[in-house]
């Protein structure tokens, strides 16, 4: 069997912008001439590219999970409080957190599959519980402090033998990006994609699709305490933590082509859509463009993405860069991914 | 369009029901739903010795409807396309401040203020439907890319509020009769309008035609494109009108005074309320209504009862999500039965 490594659909275009992106930086910023520079960069989109990674399983189910920025912010400010500068609690802490997301998860699943709502509905009611309950907790001022250990996978960096120092943060998200593009080529994650597809030939053709939605919330909330967790070790407490980034998360997965509805995208682009994201506003940063300009640069730059990859092959043969002749024999293409 | 469709509904035997739940639409529910709520918030501001529905708390729940339920009529028709917007919140606050700058404290020029305010949310809204439709943007990316944009615009040119509202023109926002605020009844006004207009027209009907099946409705022969585009200028202007009332309300305009409601999920979440579908083609007005009402008085109940006011976050969204599931219920027990109403 001849196994030929070949893109995703989708894949492409975000992996060029990204490519540009850098190139831009490179020119830019004196900082991005060496590879620390980069891994800064890395380190800093790791929090949105795993809450990215956990809004694709979602979204490629066909579904929307808008909780995972309260959710950030509760893990946070949980941790702080609980913590409270005590080095010994750090352990069950960070466990109570992941426990916390994994449970936040299981609602929004539960009541997507179970009650029939609308994830969608679903999960912006668990938004507003969920900031309305970390406030009426905390009083409106998170209190407490991390601890040291806690903020390690954050800040943090390990050596390693070949590279030298990488941060925590680096090796977690590769660690976890592996693992999704691993589980995405397994049977559950093409599963996952064919509910998104076609929930009902999934299951007619015997699938579970309640149990396999379930498991796309799950993990999105699993993941989005595992960016809680680095997140506050890098921003440290406060309440707006997770403000907007469940819009952010859900832009970065359709940055990487991936469908809205489901069906169609990967787990590796979506990731590089937030890799993306990041890169563009470091380059705004860079290019001194004010803050209040970034989001409207954002809202310009995600609707010609969006608007490129549905026109996407009209458009692409009235350009005739790639003319007909996608099933005849392609030259050898180099094997990236 | 119909990104937010989701088969939610699987096909399961379920008891069949009374044949007395027919008249039970979601409409009757959301009503039923308010009046109970009215009924146990009076109890329980009646402990208290207050009195909930006294012409200062009719007040109040009215006007606290008010400017949600003018954006909630925009998003409603939107919705029942399968569309919807998430750039309202932000073109409220953007048309409050172009009313409040183009007035400047002159009466003359209320009318040309007014007018303005309501093309450029008119041309939000047309820009809207035209990313949706010719670009063919998923709704939810190209509103959210809108809304970007227009913060971006917001956060670069004023840093607080700005503009002047004549004394005349704060008439709109705070006159009224008995205790009810004449905004009040120029928003039901706009509420009766649009319920005539998608229940008792053409192209009303031809939105649910859209929402239900939009490839049905194409091969109809419905001009899908225009009929998307109508329902989003049509959802910018009923934001720009609340901006306007707001503008007369503050005084002057305010950048974030859409974005600080938080009325772009809000008011879906009201529509969602109100018994409309969010993947569009079936529900209406007169729900929306019901929902921002419930919505309205769950606030004025809280703040009688002093209750933390974070607490009515976490139960907007259990009303939200129960209400919703619901909903779901009652439709996939229709669907068993094969009817589709």
């Amino acid at each position: 069997m001849t196994w030929r490594p070949r893109l995703a659909e989708g894949t492409a275009p975000v992996l060029v912008v990204l490519l540009l992106l850098l190139i831009g930086l490179a020119i830019a910023g004196p900082a991005y001439d060496e590879p620390s520079g980069y891994l800064a960069l890395l380190k800093r989109a790791a929090p949105l590219m795993i809450l990215a990674i956990g809004q694709y399983f979602v979204i490629v189910s066909g579904g929307f999970d808008l909780s995972v920025g309260a959710l950030v912010t509760a893990g946070v400010v949980i941790a702080a409080r609980l913590i409270d500068g005590s080095e010994s609690a750090t352990a069950w802490v960070i466990l109570l957190v992941l426990g916390f997301g994994l449970l936040v998860g299981l609602v929004n699943g539960l009541v997507t599959t179970k009650l029939l709502v609308p994830s969608f509905i679903v999960t912006l009611g668990m938004l507003l519980v969920l900031d309305g309950a970390i406030f009426l907790w905390t009083g409106g001022a998170p209190r407490g402090a991390l601890s040291a250990g806690f903020r390690m996978f954050g800040r943090g960096a390990v050596d390693v033998p070949v590279l030298g120092e990488v941060p925590w943060s680096v090796l977690i998200l590769l660690a976890i990006l592996v693992a999704a593009a691993l589980f995405m080529r397994g049977g559950t994650g093409r599963a996952l994609v064919a509910v998104g597809d076609n929930e009902a030939a999934v299951r007619l053709s015997g699938g579970q699709v309640d149990r396999l939605r379930l498991l796309a919330f799950v993990l999105s909330g699993l993941l989005a305490a595992v960016a809680a967790i680095l997140l506050g070790g890098f921003a440290g407490v406060s309440a707006q933590v997770g403000n907007g980034l469940e819009f952010r998360a859900i832009t970065a997965v359709v940055l990487g082509g991936v469908l809205l509805g489901g069906g169609r995208g990967s787990v590796v682009a979506a990731a590089a859509g937030a890799l993306s994201l990041e890169a563009l506003f470091t380059l705004l940063n860079l290019l001194g463009v004010s803050g209040a300009l970034e989001s409207a640069v954002q809202g310009v730059i995600i609707i010609v993405a969006v608007a490129y990859a549905s026109l996407g092959s009209g458009v692409r043969q009235r350009l005739r860069l790639w003319p007909k002749q996608r099933n005849v024999a392609r030259p050898a293409q180099p094997a990236s991914s | 369009m119909s990104t937010l469709q989701e088969n939610t509904l699987p096909v399961r035997q379920q008891a069949t029901r009374p044949a007395a739940q027919r008249w039970l639409t979601p409409v009757v529910i959301v009503y039923i739903a308010l009046v109970a709520l009215l009924v146990v918030g009076s109890v329980l501001v009646g402990l208290r010795g207050e009195v909930l529905l006294d012409q200062g708390g009719i007040l109040n729940i009215l006007t606290r409807a008010t400017a949600l339920g003018l954006v909630a009529i925009g998003q409603t028709m939107v919705i029942l396309t399968g569309s919807l917007d998430l750039s309202v919140a932000y073109l409220v606050g953007l048309t409050s401040l172009i009313a409040a700058e183009t007035m400047a404290g002159r009466d003359g020029m209320v009318v040309p203020g007014v007018l303005l305010a309501l093309a450029v949310a008119a041309g939000v809204g047309l820009v809207n439907g035209l990313v949706i439709t010719v670009l063919k943007a998923n709704a939810f990316i190209a509103t959210l890319g809108v809304a970007l944009i227009l913060r971006g615009y917001l956060e670069e040119n004023y840093t607080g509020p700005a503009g002047d509202v004549p004394r005349g023109f704060q008439h709109l926002g705070y006159d009224r009769i008995g205790p009810v605020p004449v905004a009040a009844l120029l928003m039901l006004a706009v509420a009766v309008l649009s319920w005539w207009y998608l229940s008792r027209t053409r192209s009303g009907y031809h939105m649910y035609a859209v929402g239900g099946d939009i490839e049905v409705a194409r091969l109809s022969g419905l001009p899908t494109r225009r009929i998307i585009v109508t329902a989003h200028v049509l959802c910018s202007v009923a934001a720009g009108l609340t901006g306007i009332y707001l503008a007369s309300r503050l005084g002057s305009g305010a950048p974030y005074v859409g974005t600080d409601a938080g009325y772009d999920l809000e008011s879906i979440a009201a529509v969602v309320l109100g018994g409309t579908l969010l993947a569009g083609g079936r529900g209406g007005v007169a729900g929306t209504i019901g929902g921002v009402l419930i919505l309205a008085t769950l606030d004025t109940i809280f703040d009688d009862l002093e209750v933390d006011p974070f607490f009515k976050d976490v139960v907007r969204g259990v009303v939200l999500v129960t209400a919703v599931a619901l909903y779901a219920r009652r439709m996939s027990a229709n669907r068993t039965r094969g009817r589709l109403t």
